[in-house]
């Protein structure tokens, strides 16, 4: 596939991007390697997180670690980071074996490890988080924030990183911010650079900058280790592929010489179903939603389509094109300024997300963690969180009710859990989203809207999820699902809408879309969006003219 | 193409500048609102009443600030960490028993007797921070407990009665005594207190203090990851804080001439009060002293605007009450503007 043939300009800012600079050569003939981990176990009260573990990183270059979640991932890189100490197993810098004694010593020996989670103090300004704990001082006590300021600049012009020193981080996009975590981590002078899904929330040009600051950092000194569920990445920028599951050591793999299917396999332990496009499944001409001439008052304009039966209607578009948005004015979580939305024919008018569930349109957040989940309580709770009502009397919760309900539906949508009194955030991500969609089956949703539901999910789970879509509209479910994958939209969806911002730019049906022309309706600007035509196959009307009011 | 790279630089540096001078914008904006909120108070009482305008009640106002002010910008501290303290009340009180206890019963002189209330607040605040950094109690419990432990202690050591510090030479001066400016006498409490404001304002702005009290209110995991020995700069920022209640207590033992052994409870509410106002966040991260400083202002310029207006003690709570509601609500509205 096309890698990232994107325009470099992001926030009006230019970055530096050069077309040939090449991959640098990554040597596999180096005698002592910059990392070697050997033997390593650790465990934890019941669970044993890993077993033998092996791991070795060269000098200059990329390592691809993959793994579901749950493979020990995490704890590896806490271990490495000195968060954890393991059970047993060496570490080796350089040839020398190292014990790594608590995050700082990690850091003074060579390891930098960039978490998912950001790790930044968001009122802080960005040259305060970076060198936090080293800042410049004056006899001892007194801060040069004039020092501190300078540093930073300079640190950002070695590394090529275009950042205001003085801005508040909690002000910063989340691409920014990212670049903070990675200024940071190379001010300590690292040597081994760990990241974890470092482009999660990036959008496609700013991955390219990411990977070119990834390009920059590594030479006969350094070494990266990029874990990434985003499998096309790692073919950009890793050399090799190591793959462990539950805990074990599985495999390496040269990048070049491999597939991206064998690294898939090797990961879950089995063969998985390619791209095919949804079965002969066929969705009904009975429209369950009509949204027409929807708009909010600063940013979607004129958003007409209808949603069918036993439909999966994707939503494709680049980040910030108004997915979201479009989903959140539906239910009623924003407000919206024009337009009516009818549900079964009919109109309906949706104050907020209660009104919507009610109706038996549910939303399922893109923030899992934050706005889908009690990641505190169990997972019978979770499940039940929006239907109490069915499940107690005057008040009173039937706790019993409750358990039998939650214990159906984690059979049914095989939800991994020891019990239905297991703690949310204890489980992984794959299983924490089935139990959302839980709870909207318990509330008999009709219309679901997902919105990325295979974020931060690991493959063998996002084949499981995308089998639960599919049985869900098979079962006469109406499904809108926004994604940011295109392989995942053209894989599930019956039709593809496509959005630019904030309007939608055109319907593909799932015969003729393929990325190229999602990308092109994707990146189209509004003025040739309103006088281009629409796809033939496309049921909708073409857009009208600026008919909303502000 | 070196073109190009210096158009870009260029463009990057006055992106730069436009983005602080807008961060300095919004934090000169925030004190700004703060500020003429006060100044809309003054202006209101003194249109009400001829007796506001008065110096010698503006003197008592800004006698009147002393003692919560100097109890808030403790707390100032305490909550940009994420932590509150309901201890400073209590503290107070057993400070300013200890204070009379040093100079009376165990005849130390009066200097030494200041520095043992403010150490003894210290302590207290050690205590807080050890009970919070090292055995990771909630900060509301670990400070409620103290706050009981305090207001008993200071029953216990004053024996239940006022300790009287009529015949400590100069005691009485620290509060009342002043230098005056013509028409306006300021009294030394009042110097105090600034002074102890500046004291305040540079340790949280310009010290490796300052910087870990928002550091760790803002992510103290993040902060602890980065190498930060975050239990004990988190004790450390008590104890600091600790100090002013210690020197509260000294200043309202110097105020009455005596330590009074069974007030104090109520005080860290009004105390938290004038921080909240002032533009602190109770979740930690945000926070200053200016702003404290004008909270607590506030706080006194209502409750004395409002009894020279004759208006009940009774209903004035209620004012107090609303206006922590308004400017917590303000406040709220105005940062969500400034994000969007």
């Amino acid at each position: 596939m096309a890698e990232f043939g994107f325009q470099s300009v992001t926030n009006g800012s230019i970055i530096g991007l050069t077309s040939d600079l090449q991959h640098k050569a990554w040597k596999g003939s180096m005698s002592k390697k910059l990392l070697r981990i050997s033997g390593v176990n650790k465990s934890f009260p019941g669970v044993k997180a890993l077993s033998e573990m092996q791991l070795d990183l060269g000098h200059n270059e990329v390592l691809a670690l993959v793994g579901e979640n749950g493979a020990g991932k995490s704890t590896l890189m806490k271990l490495l980071s000195g968060i954890y100490v393991p059970d047993s197993g060496t570490f080796e810098i350089d040839g020398e074996q190292v014990v790594i004694n608590g995050t700082k010593h990690a850091q003074e020996l060579g390891i930098s490890i960039i978490h998912q989670e950001f790790n930044l103090m968001q009122d802080l300004t960005v040259a305060q988080n970076i060198y936090i704990g080293r800042e410049p001082r004056i006899g001892g006590m007194f801060l040069s924030e004039h020092a501190l300021n300078r540093k930073a600049r300079l640190l950002f012009e070695k590394i090529n990183i275009d950042l205001d020193p003085k801005a508040r981080v909690g002000d910063l996009t989340v691409a920014k911010q990212q670049m903070v975590e990675i200024a940071k981590a190379l001010s300590y002078k690292s040597r081994i650079l760990i990241m974890d899904e470092p482009t999660a929330a990036l959008n496609d040009a700013e991955v390219a900058t990411l990977h070119e600051l990834i390009r920059n950092f590594t030479n006969e000194e350094t070494g990266v280790i990029y874990i990434s569920h985003r499998m096309d990445e790692l073919k950009a920028i890793s050399n090799r592929i190591s793959v462990i599951r539950d805990g074990e050591y599985i495999d390496t793999v040269d990048t070049a010489a491999t597939t991206m299917r064998e690294v898939i396999n090797l990961m879950v332990g089995r063969e998985i179903s390619g791209n095919q496009r949804p079965e002969t499944h066929v969705p009904s001409d009975e429209v369950v939603l009509k949204v027409t001439g929807l708009a909010t008052r600063d940013f979607l304009r004129d958003i007409n389509f209808d949603l069918h039966k036993g439909e999966i209607l994707g939503f494709a578009g680049l980040m910030g094109a108004g997915r979201t948005e479009i989903a959140r004015a539906i239910v009623g979580a924003d407000r919206i300024s024009a337009g009516s939305i009818e549900l079964n024919g009919k109109p309906v008018t949706i104050s907020n997300p209660a009104v919507a569930a009610a109706m038996g349109l549910g939303y399922l957040s893109e923030d899992r963690k934050h706005l889908g989940l009690l990641l505190e309580r169990d997972v019978k709770d979770n499940i039940a969180l929006s239907s109490l009502k069915m499940f107690s009397r005057m008040g009173v919760i039937n706790d019993k009710a409750m358990k039998s309900t939650a214990t159906t539906y984690i059979d049914m949508l095989r939800i991994k859990t020891p019990s239905s009194t297991q703690i949310a955030k204890n489980l992984s991500g794959g299983n924490q989203q089935k139990i959302v969609i839980a709870k909207w089956l318990v509330k008999d949703c009709d219309i679901l809207i997902f919105d990325e539901p295979t974020r931060g999910i690991d493959v063998g789970a996002k084949e499981e999820i995308y089998a639960l879509l599919n049985d869900l509209v098979a079962q006469g479910k109406s499904i809108i699902m926004i994604s940011s994958e295109l392989p995942e939209v053209l894989r599930l969806s019956h039709r593809i809408a496509v959005m630019s911002e904030g309007r939608l730019t055109g319907f593909l049906s799932n015969v003729e879309a393929n990325q190229e022309n999602i990308m092109e309706l994707a990146t189209r600007n509004i003025e040739s969006a309103v006088l281009a035509p629409l796809p033939p196959s496309s049921a909708q009307r073409a857009p009208k003219q600026e008919s909303t009011a502000n | 193409m070196t073109l190009t790279k210096e158009d870009a630089q260029s463009a990057r540096i006055a992106s730069n500048k436009k983005s602080e001078l807008n961060t300095r914008i919004r934090a000169s904006f925030q004190q700004l609102l703060a500020f003429a909120s006060l100044l809309a108070l003054v202006l209101f009482f003194s249109v009400a009443s001829s007796n506001f305008l008065q110096a010698a009640n503006l003197s008592n106002i800004l006698l009147s600030t002393v003692v919560t002010g100097l109890l808030a910008l403790g707390t100032t501290f305490v909550i940009i960490t994420g932590g509150i303290d309901l201890s400073i009340g209590t503290g107070m009180t057993l400070c300013s028993v200890m204070t009379a206890y040093f100079m009376t019963q165990l005849g130390l002189p009066m200097i030494l007797g200041v520095i043992g209330g403010v150490l003894f607040g210290a302590l207290i605040g050690c205590t807080n921070g050890f009970f919070v950094a090292v055995l990771k109690i909630p900060s509301f419990i670990a400070t409620l407990a103290m706050m009981m432990v305090a207001a008993g202690l200071a029953l216990v050591i004053s024996g239940t009665k006022p300790i009287y510090t009529n015949e400590v030479e100069g005691f009485q001066s620290i509060f009342a005594l002043g230098k005056s400016i013509p028409g306006l006498v300021i009294p030394n409490a009042v110097f105090i207190l600034f002074a102890a404001a500046i004291v305040a304002g540079v340790v949280l702005s310009k010290t490796v203090l300052g910087r870990y009290t928002y550091s760790i209110g803002s992510n103290m995991q993040a902060t602890a990851l980065s190498g930060v020995n975050v239990t004990k700069w988190t004790v450390m920022i008590y104890t600091f804080a600790g100090a002013f209640t210690g020197l509260a207590g000294v200043i309202a033992a110097a105020r009455l001439n005596s330590a009074q052994p069974a007030g104090g409870m109520g005080l860290e509410l009004q105390a938290i009060a004038a921080v909240v106002i002032g533009g602190t966040s109770l979740a930690g991260g945000k926070g200053s002293i200016i702003g404290t400083v004008i909270g607590a202002l506030i706080m006194s310029v209502l409750t004395n605007g409002l009894s020279i207006m004759s208006i009940p003690q009774e209903w004035q709570q209620v004012a107090v009450g609303v206006v922590i509601i308004l400017a917590v609500y303000l406040d709220m509205v105005r940062r969500k503007k400034t994000t969007q």
